[in-house]
């Protein structure tokens, strides 16, 4: 059992950590997508009917119960796996340490900005009504 | 770039020398497939998704601010660009979700041979552009909707 001809691999990446997460993401951005293909097809079904509405049919709509909480999942469903997506493609093209970090996160910066003004302007219409 | 894994670093060998391996041949070389188009065609689409989700809270906060601030959303939308901007996004959640749906399936087992693979990722160009056509057209049509 002598030497170097019988080592492994191993030894290169010993010392540098795990590979961080695990499946954590992969299963995160399926469970979205799944949400997500009844929750798309009811948003654009909405979409369509009322973008091009008066501004108080479109805040009355959002304020109806099962319109509201639909839309609530769909924001939130369709930010993170927004941000799952654009974290992917970061570590693909991004190979600079630092810009790579700064880049991730911009990228959860932006999607909890988004996620949170959008559920915001939602809240205030459920309200507005009352 | 230069650290991705076809970069042509010399590789140790045994004897101690080094020489510059063969690499396969890259991006710009190949013919596209059909299921290479769809695997960038999904990525570039939830990129423009991404900047949908802004349009989408932009409409969500104009209808609860109220009617001048949704005056100002309406203009932009019933416009040319914003109708233009209004099918692209459309396009984009169609492709997204249809080859979402391929990927899920995938992910399960299912279509991974080559003819079954050219396959979808043609149904899914076709499929989502239907999708996306009729959508768009349905929208012109309900009162209230896209159109003027």
């Amino acid at each position: 059992m002598s030497g170097g001809r019988l080592r492994t691999p191993l030894a290169k990446i010993e010392g540098l950590g795990s590979a961080k997460a695990g499946t954590l993401h992969f299963w995160h951005q399926r469970m979205t997508a799944v949400a997500l293909v009844p929750l798309s097809v009811w948003f654009v079904a909405s979409a369509l009917a009322y973008v091009g509405a008066e501004q108080g049919a479109v805040a009355a709509y959002f304020a109806e119960p099962v319109n509201g909480v639909l839309m609530f999942l769909f924001v939130v469903a369709s930010t993170y796996h927004m941000s799952l997506g654009l974290q992917t493609i970061v570590e693909d093209y991004v190979h600079q340490e630092g810009r790579k970090i700064a880049a991730l996160m911009l990228n959860r910066f932006a999607a909890w900005a988004i996620g949170a003004a959008s559920l915001f302007a939602l809240i205030r219409m459920v309200f507005a009504g009352r | 770039m230069d650290e991705g894994p076809h970069s042509p670093t010399p590789q140790p060998r045994s004897s101690g020398q080094t020489r510059v391996r063969p690499l396969s041949p890259h991006l710009s070389i190949y013919r596209w497939p059909i299921t290479m188009a769809a695997s960038i065609t999904h990525r570039a689409t939830g990129i423009a998704l991404s900047a949908g989700t802004l349009l989408l809270a932009w409409w969500l906060i104009a209808a609860a601010t109220g009617p001048e601030a949704y005056a100002v959303f309406a203009a932009v939308a019933r416009g040319l660009p914003g109708q233009i901007v209004l099918f692209g996004f459309l396009w984009s959640l169609a492709f997204h979700l249809l080859s979402g749906i391929r990927h899920l399936a995938w992910d399960v087992g299912y279509g991974f041979k080559v003819p079954a693979a050219k396959m979808t990722a043609a149904l899914v160009y076709v499929g989502s552009l239907i999708l996306a056509v009729s959508a768009f057209a349905v929208g012109l049509m309900v009162r209230g909707g896209l159109g003027t």
